[in-house]
């Protein structure tokens, strides 16, 4: 008499229980999203952030002047009505080369950032997913790379390639900068490859790859966010301080990095040289930055 | 906890010959040829070319390279720079600068770090802790260079408090060049701090040591303070690593002769074996200070201990 | 809010000694960034010197933040202290200063919680745990603090004290823990011990003992011991007295054989169908539906009426709609006995027909 009753009482908790997840998850989003609408820290940071992205795709929309066009007569001439940044050292308008330096910073913050991620992935959920030595080998690795810092292992790098464009600048930043990605998503998957759900998956015979992406990786991708979102800023201004140490991008790109390099001599008679692509260098990070803090606030109800 | 240590220590060997394979690796192995590099515009005999890379192994396989290296490296040999200068005497004489410019930055990073950190986790809301969060943020969004640079216009050029270039003034000097290294590290200490502070203040065994009838400064000193400076003290201990690795970019900008700068030198010169050897002596550093923090963790945190 | 239960409720019982611990219509709640969540809404009891008393209810009734709030270590904020008094022999604790509260935890009232792991210290040893009391409340040496802290635990009868006093409380059991929690509450001696689910993460056998434990420990000291637990078992083996809450209130008390053989509020009723009696007849169990509700958004009326199996909603008598009246704590049957229920007389009649039939 009893028995059927328990096994009918099970059922419906199983049920009720199962369709809990998607709510909770739906709820984390919809609540972060909340949140994140009244944080006046985020609204700042997604402005700005659109400037900076609408810059990098429509400079022209920003100025009508052409930031090679330099006439070596107005060399270093400071702001004024008809140049509000005043003029490079080449005599070339200043504000239409900032302007246009905004195109490779984010470029490159964006492209070594999907290059960070696929490692970071890739490599973290084989780590954690599979363990055992694998794990350790790969572990092993990563400590290996973190041995190097940043800045230095890509200043290396970059000093034995032949060319210094865009994509190897990206690639040396990937290189020298997946592991905190990898060792993110390693620890997610750690975390939850042995839960009652993944294991009930797996008894249903789901194959490995469909585990890991249907069912383990979505929970890293709300920490994943936050990460990227944060480290977008570093990467970008990781690319300026190779390109202003003279081993990342070269003329004639236009850059911050360049802009700041080639005028760090006249700090005392032409600040407005170093000034102006400093700003706008530290607007775009901090844009990401203020993005990132705002969204792992609204993400991690913990700290709520 | 001698097997804890002892465990660590082997862990590190590998990592330690990884690394320095990747860096020699890189250095010896991708193109560029340093010998056309040392030679400059001078067109070279093809003898002259031939004995210089014989001289240095140019010929060996790259890991027969590495072999000889280290274990030329084990004996203290760090090899010549191509004005057959030892690489050992440059580290000698820079290694102090570094270390000392390093030491500024970790004091700075640790006081100033901390005390932001922990008056901000304690009264959480306050204007205080809303000033750290904003300066924080912006210290974390201005790169290092251009920290810098605004450093040592305004504290340097425009008030002329602090000498911007070199390091004639001794210790003097240090501190414009050791603040603007730890600035990024300060911000990262101050609110780890205060998350960390902040999230122990919520922890059972605060609510315990309240319910025991303990004074407020007992509770908050002792029984929080404690366990959320575990993380915040590791942190630092790892940090002085990567912070002379991390000097490159300030001893540029503040001209400093330390290693940092030598590095710096030696790429744009493509002296390998000066690179290589500075590097490796990065990466030991990098490697020893974690070791120290992980034995450190251990002594902290009991539950590591009797693991 | 209504609160004319006090005068039930506080009132000693008969033969007894005079109350440690008396509270007098206690509110808290909470003020969130999505509201204010009620958590107790005028709660009254009072617990005498060798007595037990449970506070039942399930997780969210309130009954944890009630006991926080007598304790003086609610998070404030955001729990706030709206309204009542906490007399703890005779003086109002809630008037009293920050210091002379602080000199009550520990002599006066100590507490126990829950999950003894995360309430004791990861970072210092147990014995530096417990001596603390000493050195913090009567200005002990660090090694008589130590002395006394062996004593205890092998009071507490932990084996091997004087070793085990100098571990870390990772390195204890579930069940030694939570006597090492015991240890540091008993210290000085309290008149008055709160143990907040004090075996709900332990294993069946392990709580009985812990349970016996503490039977034990309150017949040698004679102090009150109230109890937090939505274990019915627990309360049936130790409380004499037990308060039902729901939804921040106290929906029914008086004497565990009463309360226990005879609801007299449908939720206690409730509660008993809900779980199996080991000796009984295998009768259907009967859970309760629905769940408990939002303390954020209580229902009108009496709290428990969207639940209710004998709501009357149509057709009620003047101020007894389920729906729209709040039901007052109002005695029932035997003296010092009262049930916040409506229909209180009709549910005990009810049961009493039945088991005559």
């Amino acid at each position: 008499m009893t028995e059927p009753q328990t096994e009918r009482v099970t059922s419906t908790l199983e049920a009720e229980v199962a369709g809990s997840a998607p709510i909770a998850e739906a709820s984390l989003w919809s609540d972060a999203w909340k949140s994140l609408r009244k944080n006046p820290f985020f609204i700042v940071g997604s402005v700005l952030l659109l400037v900076f992205l609408v810059m990098a795709l429509f400079p022209q929309l920003f100025t009508n002047a052409d930031p090679r066009a330099c006439d070596l007569s107005r060399s270093a001439d400071g702001p004024s009505g008809s140049a509000w940044f005043g003029y490079d050292v080449q005599g070339c308008d200043y504000y239409a080369n900032v302007v246009y330096g905004a195109k490779v910073s984010v470029t490159i913050g964006f492209l070594s950032m999907l290059g960070t991620l696929v490692i970071g992935v890739v490599v973290g959920a084989i780590a954690g997913y599979y363990g055992g030595w694998l794990d350790s080998v790969l572990a092993r690795i990563t400590d290996i790379f973190y041995g190097l810092p940043l800045i230095l292992g890509a200043f290396i790098l970059l000093s034995v390639l032949p060319d210094r464009g865009v994509p190897e600048v990206s690639l040396a930043l990937i290189v020298f900068g997946w592991m905190t990605a990898m060792r993110l998503v390693r620890s997610t998957v750690v975390s939850v490859k042995d839960a009652d759900y993944v294991q009930a998956a797996r008894a249903l015979g789901a194959s490995t790859p469909r585990i890991l992406i249907r069912h383990i990786l979505p929970n890293a991708i709300a920490p994943v966010l936050v990460y990227s979102t944060i480290y977008i800023g570093t990467l970008i201004a990781a690319e300026a301080t190779l390109t202003f140490l003279g081993i990342g991008l070269q003329l004639p790109e236009i850059s911050w990095g360049l802009q700041i390099n080639s005028a760090q001599n006249r700090l005392r008679d032409a600040s407005h040289l170093i000034l102006f692509p400093s700003a706008f260098l530290s607007l775009t990070v901090l844009s990401f930055i203020l993005i990132g803090d705002a969204l792992r606030d609204a993400l991690d109800p913990k700290l709520r | 906890m001698g097997r804890f240590v002892a465990r660590r220590l082997l862990l590190t060997i590998p990592v330690l010959i990884g690394a320095t394979f990747l860096i020699f690796a890189m250095v010896y192995a991708l193109p560029g040829d340093p010998i056309r590099a040392l030679a400059g515009d001078r067109p070279l005999a093809p003898a002259v070319q031939a004995q210089l890379a014989d001289e240095f192994n140019l010929n060996d396989p790259l890991w027969l390279q590495y072999v000889k290296y280290v274990g030329d490296l084990v004996q203290g040999d760090f090899g010549t720079d191509f004005s057959g200068r030892p690489v050992s005497d440059t580290i000698e004489q820079r290694l102090p600068v570094t270390a000392k410019l390093a030491l500024a930055a970790v004091i700075f990073e640790a006081v100033i770090g901390l005390i932001a950190g922990i008056l901000a986790g304690i009264r959480r809301g306050s204007w205080f802790d809303n000033l750290v969060l904003v300066s924080t943020t912006l210290i974390v969004s201005v790169p290092v260079f251009v920290l810098g640079f605004i450093a040592q216009y305004v504290l340097g050029l425009k008030f002329g408090w602090f000498p911007t270039s070199g390091i004639g003034d001794g210790w003097y000097s240090y501190v414009l060049p050791g603040l603007v290294l730890a600035s990024l590290s300060l911000a990262y200490v101050a609110r780890l701090t205060r998350t960390s502070l902040a999230e122990n203040l919520r922890q059972d065994y605060v609510r315990t040591a309240r319910a025991k009838g303990l004074k407020p400064s007992v509770v908050i000193g002792k029984h929080t303070l404690r366990n959320s400076l575990i993380p915040v003290v590791t942190f630092i201990g790892a940090d002085i690593g990567a912070l002379m690795g991390g000097a490159i970019v300030t001893e540029s900008i503040f001209n400093i002769p330390g290693l940092g700068r030598a590095v710096y030198d030696a790429v744009l010169r493509q002296e390998g074996a000066v690179v290589v050897g500075i590097v490796t002596l990065f990466v030991f550093f990098y490697i020893f200070f974690n070791l120290v923090v992980d034995v450190l963790y251990a002594l902290l945190d009991p539950r590591i201990r009797y693991d | 809010m209504i609160t004319t239960s006090s005068a039930i409720t506080s009132t000693p019982r008969p033969a007894s000694t005079t109350p440690v611990l008396e509270v007098d219509d206690l509110t808290v709640e909470f003020r969130t960034p999505k509201g204010v969540v009620n958590a107790v809404n005028g709660i009254s009891y009072s617990v005498s010197e060798g007595e037990t008393v449970a506070i039942l209810g399930e997780s969210g009734s309130g009954k944890s933040v009630s006991v926080q709030a007598v304790m003086g270590i609610l998070d404030s904020p955001p729990g706030h202290i709206t309204n009542g008094r906490v007399l703890f022999q005779g003086r109002d604790l809630l008037t009293a200063t920050p210091e002379e509260q602080r000199a009550v935890r520990g002599p006066g009232i100590a507490m126990i919680f829950q999950d003894a792991l995360s309430s004791l210290n990861p970072v210092f040893t147990v014995g530096h745990q417990i001596g603390e009391m000493f050195r913090a409340h009567r200005g002990a040496s660090r090694k008589e603090a130590k002395e006394a802290a062996v004593e205890l635990l092998d009071r507490v009868r932990i084996p091997d004290a004087r070793r085990r006093a100098n571990a870390y409380p990772h390195q204890f059991s579930g069940g030694m823990r939570q006597r090492v929690m015991i240890a540091m509450a008993l210290a000085l001696d309290p008149k008055l011990l709160i143990a907040d689910e004090p075996t709900t993460a332990l294993d069946v056998t392990v709580q009985a003992q812990i349970m016996d434990l503490l039977k034990d420990l309150q017949r040698d000291t004679g102090m009150g011991l109230l109890l937090i637990t939505h274990d019915l078992g627990v309360v049936n083996e130790v409380a004499d007295k037990v308060l039902v809450m729901y939804a921040g209130r106290v929906v029914e008390t008086g004497t565990v054989d009463e309360v226990f053989s005879d609801p007299s509020h449908p939720y206690t009723e409730g509660l008993m169908a809900s779980v199996p009696s080991v000796e009984g007849v295998s009768t259907r169990l009967r859970p309760i539906v629905g769940t408990p509700p939002d303390l954020s958004r209580i229902p009108t009326g009496c709290s428990f009426h969207p639940r209710c199996p004998r709501r009357v909603l149509e057709g009620a008598p003047p101020g007894k709609d389920c729906d729209d009246d709040v039901p007052l704590l109002l005695p029932v049957g035997a003296p010092g006995r009262a049930s916040a229920c409506h229909y209180r007389e009709e549910v005990l009649r009810a049961r009493s027909t039945a088991a005559g039939v």
